[in-house]
């Protein structure tokens, strides 16, 4: 299974530009963003302790655009998100093999502070999660203000281009000082996603954003991925399939752990290669 | 109405009864209790009471002031010595630790818990009266701190596993260090539960004599220094409630309502507290 998930992956529309060179990537001097790389994944497999989650899977994820992660639940698309961002390692007893190279830099690398790459690589989760204790504005600016930031101007800055990015802006504008946790769910969700963005992570992940959320609030989120795509590369995992045709470029199934297929988002949901994909895009299982 | 629904109703008003009557049996007790005491002592609460050190025994007059202090500084020291000491084995048990060390962590505070005070009144004896070569306020607030941290650490360790793990996901996600994660979400969000464990150990310690005995051992002066003995309310109530005199006796029961008092008005403020966070 695993040889032919990576001749998929090697078929991907980002595979034929290769790879910038580990150590010499520089987003800076980087002409054509999209031919870039944001995380290079190799023969990644992760356990939980005697269970193997995530199965030998070879990916290339494209900077600067949105990729999706689809499959049936309990698959791995959480855990293989999750280890893009070394949020896994908290989980007692996660471990895994194979390497991650983010802009052709190990993520695990021996001086590589977990730290760092979560402030480079933003994360919103399943459920809301805003601060109780905090206000709107704080909620947003905790990422900055607990990493030492005090400049007044530079946070109120932040703060607006923020909750504007993430849409929140007009509807909460006037209540900044009311706690997070009055906002109803969907508005929860987005100030979440301001929070993450207000750090100004390069790569930003998206576990299942919407699935607690009504249809209307899923049309706002979505819209505000499109938005997002021209400044960061996005990697949102959804068990939602029409979620992942609407929003990404490309997309990876995963099955049991492994990658099965990998390419243009059209591709997968109109002529996939594998009859796995088939069946699972088709709505016959999953 | 049928005969069945009126032996149910009948059934279920009994219940009532026997609960509201089970109910004022329990809380007997302390309305006697108080009253008992205003009665015995709000006679003998006047200036003076507040105002005055003791008199010289047989002689009238003269008051708590001192003990009254006394106490409140013995809480004060157990506060400073004993809080920070049960907040941060809280914090490793809940934050830190593996399951196999926090669960003797968890057991030895269990069993602290369960140490008769006059325990921590004796090791404080040994360990710092002997050797500073005398009774001393600082003793006395150090037996009672050792009251005070496995009670700190169990509350604070109850309320900061309630914090739940998606906030501090969400902190670590925004790169922000763990210990950070810490002080400015998680304990922020446990803050109530924390002051609410500190003030039920202070109103727990406030009435302890036993510990106290030996090593603040009372005073019939003012303190002024932590190496001197200290006056405290349980010890002087002790020595005047078994006084051969009658003035001091019924100062024994003022006193006894002054310390019933400072503890009604800490567990009043833990319910103020757990109140707000309710509607919170
Ligand atoms: N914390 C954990 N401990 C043990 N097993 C886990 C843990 N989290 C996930 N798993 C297992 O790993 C597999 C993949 O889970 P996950 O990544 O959450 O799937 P998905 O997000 O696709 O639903 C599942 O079989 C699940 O039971
Ligand atoms: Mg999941």
């Amino acid at each position: 299974m695993s040889d032919q998930a990576k001749s998929v992956a090697d078929s991907s529309p980002s595979a034929p530009t290769p790879a910038p060179q580990p150590g010499s990537a520089s987003p800076a001097s980087m002409p054509s963003a999209k031919a870039e790389v944001a995380f290079d994944i190799q023969d990644l497999s992760i356990f939980y302790g005697k269970t193997q989650a995530i199965k030998n899977v070879h990916l290339q994820i494209p900077a600067m655009s949105v990729t999706a992660i689809i499959g049936p639940s309990g698959c791995g698309k959480s855990t293989a998100l999750r280890a893009l961002n070394r949020m896994h390692e908290l989980t007692p007893g996660a471990r895994h093999t194979g390497k991650i190279l983010m802009k052709g830099e190990d993520l695990y690398g021996p001086h590589v502070d977990a730290t760092v790459v979560r402030r480079r690589v933003g994360m919103v989760f399943q459920k809301s999660n805003p601060f109780p204790t905090l206000s709107i504005s704080e909620n947003v600016l905790v990422g900055l203000r607990l990493n030492g930031v005090r400049d007044k101007a530079f946070l109120n800055q932040r703060l607006e281009e923020s909750l504007r990015m993430s849409a929140l802006w007009d509807e909460v504008k006037d209540s900044l000082n009311r706690p997070g946790t009055s906002l109803s769910g969907g508005q929860q969700q987005r100030l979440c996603i301001a929070r993450a963005l207000a750090v100004r992570p390069e790569i930003l992940l998206m576990d299942e954003p919407c699935s607690a959320l009504d249809p209307i609030a899923t049309a706002k989120v979505e819209e505000l991925i499109h938005a997002l795509k021209s400044q960061y590369t996005v990697v949102i995992v959804t068990h939602n399939m029409q979620q992942a045709a609407r929003v990404s470029e490309n997309t990876a199934f995963f099955y049991m752990g492994s990658l099965i297929e990998f390419g243009p988002t059209e591709q997968i949901f109109m002529n996939p290669k594998n009859p796995q994909t088939e069946a699972y895009v088709s709505g016959r299982f999953g | 109405m049928s005969h069945h629904d009126q032996y149910r109703k009948l059934k279920s008003t009994f219940m009532s009864v026997l609960a509201v009557f089970c109910a004022l049996l329990v809380v007997l007790p302390l309305i006697l209790v108080f009253f008992y005491l205003l009665k015995m002592g709000f006679s003998s609460l006047n200036l003076n009471f507040f105002t005055k050190v003791p008199t010289a025994a047989g002689e009238n007059g003269g008051g708590m002031a001192n003990a009254i202090v006394g106490t409140l500084e013995l809480m004060g020291l157990a506060l400073i010595m004993g809080v920070p000491l049960g907040l941060l084995g809280g914090i490793f048990l809940s934050e830190h630790g593996s399951e196999r060390t926090n669960g003797w962590i968890r057991f030895g505070a269990d069993v602290l818990n369960g140490v008769p005070s006059i325990v921590w009144g004796m090791a404080c004896y040994t360990l710092v009266v002997v050797p500073m070569g005398g009774y001393s306020a600082f003793a006395g607030g150090l037996a009672l701190s050792f009251i005070m941290v496995p009670l700190v650490l169990r509350t604070t360790e109850e309320v900061l596993v309630l914090v739940p793990h998606a906030y501090r996901e969400a902190g670590l996600a925004l790169g922000i260090p763990h210990w950070k994660i810490t002080v400015n979400i998680v304990l922020r969000t446990a803050f109530k539960g924390i002051v609410t464990g500190v003030l039920l150990g202070l109103g727990r310690v406030a009435g302890e004599t036993a510990p106290i005995l030996f090593t603040a051992l009372g005073s019939t002066s003012w303190n002024h220094s932590l190496k001197e003995p200290i006056a405290a309310l349980p010890i002087q109530i002790y020595y005047y409630a078994i006084s051969p005199f009658e003035d001091q006796n019924r100062q024994a029961w003022a006193g006894a309502l002054v310390l019933i008092v400072i503890v009604f008005l800490l567990s009043t403020s833990v319910r103020m507290i757990s109140n707000r966070r309710k509607r919170a």
